[in-house]
């Protein structure tokens, strides 16, 4: 075994980038969940953005193309689920299994074509001093661009959900619909919104791991990203510096490990791979002891007439 | 003006419609799907749900479905009694994995004794494999108020790596010249689950039938079935009927669980035949499909784990003969779900006209 092998300079800026696919599902599922609608659908849309994404930017030669089309795909699929949730009322825990299973099909069907294509690679931020400074140049400023946005999304969303009428709005919907409804807003159309927000957020995580993270296609690669996601929310006690928190901290863990692997250490490859799955567990069971941060009416129908 | 207007009581005709409805919407959607991907919608849909049953080679393909199916009806059936009380457990396919790596291991013990309490024990084994792995969702869930949905999925992770390595180490076939993947169980009479190969016939479905009929006395019949359906409909009024919440989380976790182990357990040692790397085959997430479609009836999850069944094997026919690529089948499952649940609506609503501003 050679610790020394690992670079702590690496090793941070490897970390953020393995956080940011996780920040950007957590963060759209926050404002999901704000709204006071559960969707399960993370892992499927994500991986609908993935190869939407991924299909795109081959075909185009264009990574920017392909990150608005896993937006605009992981947005598409959220409809379903806003549809089945809001219209016709199902069950917002089965709708959502129902959107990953599906998504998860939908995506070995479209990346059949694609698997051991190389995808246009994403231009990386280079300033011509900043990105030189030794240590921080690679931590902060050589890294590509929907890392900064995610940064810079959970601020907006921060500000949002704090600041403006619209996020009083929204947060008013997610604790009491009865009340929001009273008060002459509408309900279903604000958490439509905030459910086709939330697939933008998931299929531009998605997009990220295919295009920028891994990149290239393989089936079902999300392997679990979009249900960390939401324990992320559960952990973050739905407030947006805790995601970023919280996703820096697993990108972290799933990097260690992974570097962990790679510099032969005397434990076995499949318990290292376990790890971020045991430690989520883990620290859900922490958090849960905590529920003051949910939103009152998470997961309950809402239909006028009741 | 159509408005939404809520029954007293959900209509009994439309539930009982809503299934079949839903499964011919889908085939419409699947032949569409179909026929976008270059091939004969009409050919595709009776390879896939003709030509099993009654086409020309219908003798090898019907046994299949039994196959297919036993593993569904254990784990649906499982799944179905804690969907009913409002508990989600969704890592059926790491109960399924966890099941089928104790029963088989304690099997692999025993090679190559041969005695007739192998087979009885090692089903013993994965039945508690399977339920300590539901377990400890369960067990998280009453004791901190952790959610089970989550635990339990994130438990499917670590079974599928645990998986991995038992194949690759502990368990792997002393005899393979280094190739993953365990000892096969047609070598090893005593820890086999075929009753008779030729025809299909494992114990998976013997328990599969047993499963249904205790599914069907414990909903109708006993004082906890009803427990579990009124903790369902109305948490609080089971609460004040003096209903556990607790130990209702428990049994319903620890049988789904052990159902599932069983699952895998027959599944390692018939069908399958050895623990190897590629041993999950998403039945535990099928089986979620399974348990809506037959409407959390014991009956009903009988019927759809069978047509079920009909998609796996009809979609392999449907790949070989006329290159329908699996992943299709995969879409198709999952169209059914959302079709079966958007026609839900009608059955606990009805949809009336209304002149615009009566309201």
């Amino acid at each position: 075994m050679d610790l020394s092998a690992i670079n702590p300079v690496l090793l941070i800026a490897s970390l953020m980038v393995a956080a940011t696919p996780l920040l950007l599902a957590a963060i759209g599922e926050l404002i999901v969940e704000r709204s006071g609608v559960l969707n399960l659908g993370v892992e499927g849309m994500m991986i609908i953005g993935a190869i939407a994404g991924f299909a795109i930017s081959v075909e185009t030669t264009s990574p920017m193309l392909g990150l608005l089309a896993a937006m605009g795909a992981g947005a598409v699929l959220s409809l379903l689920f806003a549809f089945l949730t809001q219209f016709a009322l199902a069950n917002q825990v089965a709708s959502g299994l129902a959107l990953t299973l599906f998504g998860l099909g939908l995506s070995a069907l479209m990346g059949q074509s694609y698997v051991g294509v190389k995808p246009p690679a994403m231009a990386k931020l280079d300033l011509p001093i900043l990105s030189d400074i030794p240590v921080l140049g690679p931590i902060f400023f050589s890294h590509d661009p929907v890392l900064y946005f995610g940064i810079a999304l959970t601020a907006a969303v921060w500000w949002f959900l704090k600041k403006s009428r619209a996020g009083l709005i929204l947060r008013a919907v997610g604790e009491s619909h009865d009340a929001a409804h009273a008060l002459g807003y509408n309900v279903i159309r604000v958490r439509i919104l905030a459910i086709m927000f939330g697939g933008a957020c998931a299929g531009l995580g998605g997009a990220y791991i295919s295009l920028i993270r891994v990149p290239q296609w393989t089936e079902g690669m999300t392997a679990g990203i979009g249900w960390i996601a939401l324990a992320l929310v559960v952990f973050a006690s739905w407030k947006p510096w805790r995601v970023l928190l919280g996703a820096y901290l697993f990108g972290g863990i799933n990097v260690l490990q992974l570097n962990l692997q790679a510099a032969g250490i005397a434990i076995p490859v499949e318990y290292l791979a376990m790890s971020p799955y045991l430690i989520t567990i883990l620290v859900l069971v922490i958090m849960s002891a905590d529920k003051s941060g949910a939103p009152a009416s998470l997961g309950r129908t809402f239909h006028a007439s009741q | 003006m159509i408005a939404l207007q809520k029954r007293p009581t959900p209509s009994r005709t439309l539930s009982l419609a809503t299934p079949l409805i839903a499964v011919l919407i889908t085939m419409i959607m699947g032949g569409l799907l179909f026929t976008v991907l270059g091939k004969n919608p009409f050919e595709a849909i009776r390879t896939i749900f003709w030509d099993p049953v009654f086409g020309e080679f219908a003798f090898y393909y019907r046994p299949q479905l039994l196959v297919k199916a036993a593993p569904l009806v254990l784990i649906a059936i499982g799944l179905s009694l804690g969907f009913k009380a409002g508990i989600w457990n969704i890592g059926a396919e790491g109960q399924y994995i966890i099941g089928a790596i104790c029963g088989a291991g304690v099997g692999l013990a025993f090679y190559p004794t041969e005695s007739r309490l192998i087979f009885p024990l090692m089903i013993l084994a994965g039945a508690v494999g399977g339920w300590a792995w539901a377990m400890i969702p369960a067990i998280l869930k009453t004791r901190f108020g952790t959610n089970e949905i989550l635990v339990s999925l994130m438990l499917v992770y670590v079974a599928e790596q645990l998986l991995a390595s038992m194949s690759l180490g502990l368990l792997r076939n002393p005899e393979g010249m280094g190739f993953p993947g365990s000892r096969n169980f047609s070598d090893f009479p005593a820890g086999s689950s075929w009753i008779n190969e030729a025809a299909g016939l494992h114990w998976g479905m013997a328990f599969a039938f047993i499963a249904v009929i205790f599914a069907y006395i414990l909903l109708n019949r006993h004082i906890l079935g009803f427990n579990i359906r009124l903790t369902g409909d109305s948490p609080h009024a089971a609460r004040f009927a003096g209903v556990n919440p607790t130990r209702l989380i428990l049994f319903c976790l620890g049988t789904s669980g052990a159902l599932a182990g069983l699952a895998g357990l027959f599944e390692v040692t018939g069908p399958s035949g050895q623990i190897n790397i590629d041993f999950a085959s998403g039945y535990g997430f099928t089986a979620i499909i399974v348990a809506f479609l037959g409407r959390l009836h014991p009956v009903g999850i009988l019927l759809a784990a069978l047509l079920m069944a009909l998609t796996y094997v009809g979609g392999d026919l449907a790949q070989g003969n006329l290159g329908l690529p699996s992943a299709a089948i995969q879409v198709f499952q999952g169209m059914l779900l959302f079709f079966l649940l958007a026609l839900d609506l009608l059955t606990n609503y009805r949809v009336v006209l209304k002149k615009k501003g009566a309201a």
